[in-house]
């Protein structure tokens, strides 16, 4: 049974802990839940703009058991991104905190848990496929309205998985270091509570004091960080910390260095904890292969192998299965969790699994004679910085837009954006900047006498310095 | 004229996190700015090591959590303002 409909299953454990230290037990938590459900109707959509808190999971779950399809949004999301989604998609309802329901004039109150508030939004009904449980962004703040379609199958199948190569039993104790509305956030949440493990829920950061102080009263277990949480835990010397409690560390949302892998395994081995650094995306839910702990001194560049229930193999450019070791080709995978496929308007809701559970992933790979994976490339032009996805083609149209001819490129360590007006340079950094919601040290203006293009008049991004 | 050990920092605070000498005061926290999150604390500390040649402490860093804290936390460090 999948987890979100399990939650009986284990009654007076502990599901939910809240900063306040309030608490939910996994029968209160589906109580809560079911509660939440009679508000909302079938054949409808309900936005979610997520926090870590009680709050939104009640809501979340709400929406699963119900079986009402819900986007998951940040609740920081931008005023000018979230009027667009709401033209865009026209939901039903929205589950958010009360202080940003300014946003939603004339929306009325449905209901209200906390913080939160179930605003009634749109009337219509819509044709929304029965498969269809969840809408996922990808790049989250590059404004683009594009939803990943997620379905029951993908969540239930992802969540099994995880929490099995994970080893997830019931006295671990997950603590919430991602937002749930990303991906890798809520598998955290969605692999515990299919085990009947609690989760502390908190929006502090590593780099504030009152993430450790919950930390360590709460004896939280397991610890969950995208490349850069690492640069950070690092720098905190969190090996010097008195954290008695940590015995799990995983990592995604990007490739962590080598390096670091192996000084965080190094330490790791010392301390007895398992660190498993893993591999995935939205359109295959979240997880599509794990290191296991084991092997990351030895093999710290590598993806490790498939989760339980998946598997991978490599293609050339002509579609044939690449079988000798160390060759390069794309990376596909084929499992339960590979997603439906996106969704850009309200319209593509009704639409079924147009993947039939193979995924090319995008990424460019190989694989060595022990059967461990490894991701050398991206054939498609995004990177990943500070743990979010940026796709660089969005970024350039999006300059365009403000009549600033560019060409973007960059690595997961800085975007560069070539540009012909040095005049305007404060402005695209600024732009940038508030679009993606990234810190302007990931980017760097890059003046230059013109732009190449070839005689079709695409960018030579060879060309570029 | 050299710089003050006070100049030196609000300049560090105002490139760090991109700001206007306005914005100096008792409301500038963690957070209450798009520049001040994760990964601009971690650009501040970096910063504020080099200017002033120390090497923080964890319990430091995470314990900076504001414009007006942040010159206690120097302080420990021997630096005057």
């Amino acid at each position: 049974m999948a987890f979100y409909d399990n939650l009986d299953e284990f009654g007076h454990a502990i599901a939910l802990i809240a900063e306040s230290g309030e608490t939910l037990t996994y029968e209160e938590t589906a109580r809560q839940a079911d509660s939440f459900a009679t508000h909302i109707a079938q054949n409808r959509l309900v936005f979610i703009l997520a926090d870590n808190c009680i709050e939104s999971v009640i809501g979340y779950l709400g929406c699963l058991r119900g079986k009402v399809p819900a986007a998951l949004l940040s609740s920081n999301i931008h005023a000018s991104l979230l009027a667009g989604l709401l033209t865009l998609y026209r939901p039903n309802y929205i589950w958010m905190p009360r202080d940003r329901a300014g946003l939603t004039p004339n929306a009325g109150e449905l209901f209200s848990r906390g913080e939160y508030v179930l605003l009634a939004y749109s009337p219509e009904r819509l044709v929304v496929h029965e498969e269809l449980a969840l809408l996922m962004t990808t790049s989250g703040s590059t404004g683009s309205p594009k939803f990943v379609r997620q379905s029951y199958t993908n969540l239930e199948a992802n969540a099994a998985s995880i929490a099995t190569y994970l080893s997830v039993r019931g006295n671990d104790k997950a603590i919430t270091t991602l937002p749930m509305h990303y991906v890798y956030g809520l598998s955290v949440i969605n692999s515990h509570l299919h085990c009947g493990a609690p989760v502390v829920l908190t929006g502090a950061s590593l780099l504030e004091k009152r993430f450790w102080a919950l930390f360590q009263s709460q004896e939280a277990t397991t610890l969950s960080g995208v490349p850069y949480t690492y640069e950070i835990l690092r720098r905190l010397r969190w090996n010097r910390m008195n954290l008695p409690s940590l015995r799990v560390l995983t990592q995604a949302g990007g490739k962590l260095n080598a390096g670091l892998v192996g000084e965080f395994a190094a330490i790791c081995r010392d301390k007895g904890i398992r660190l498993f650094v893993m591999y995935g995306a939205a359109e295959a839910t979240a997880r599509m292969s794990y290191l296991p702990p084991e092997s990351a001194l030895d093999k710290p560049s590598s993806i490790g192998v498939p989760i339980p229930g998946g598997e991978f193999w490599i293609e050339d450019e002509a579609g044939n299965p690449i079988t000798d070791p160390e060759e390069v080709g794309e990376l596909f995978y084929r499992g339960a969790n590979v997603t439906l496929g996106y969704a850009m308007s309200r319209e593509d809701l009704a639409r079924g699994n147009e993947r039939e559970g193979i995924l090319a992933t995008g990424d460019m790979a190989k694989c060595d004679a022990d059967g461990m994976y490894y991701i050398v490339g991206r054939k498609s032009r995004f990177v990943k910085i500070f743990g979010n996805r940026i796709n660089l083609e969005e970024v350039e149209q999006l300059l365009r837009g403000i009549n600033v001819d560019c060409a973007c490129a960059g690595n997961d360590e800085k975007i560069r954006i070539y540009m012909t007006n040095a005049s305007k340079q404060e402005e695209v950094l600024a732009y940038v900047q508030q679009l993606t919601l990234l810190h302007h040290s990931a980017f760097q203006t890059v003046v230059i006498d013109s732009i190449p293009r070839n005689q079709a008049g695409k960018i030579i991004y060879s060309e570029l310095a | 004229m050299s710089a003050t050990n006070r100049e030196r920092y609000d300049k560090v605070i105002l490139e760090s996190l991109n700001l206007q000498p306005q914005d100096l005061n008792d409301g500038l926290i963690y957070n209450s700015v798009a520049a001040w999150d994760s990964v601009g604390h971690m650009s501040l500390m970096a910063a504020l090591e080099t200017e002033f040649d120390i090497m923080m402490e964890t319990d430091d860093i995470i314990a900076f959590s504001s414009y007006l804290q942040g010159l206690e936390i120097l302080a420990k460090y021997g630096i005057q303002f």
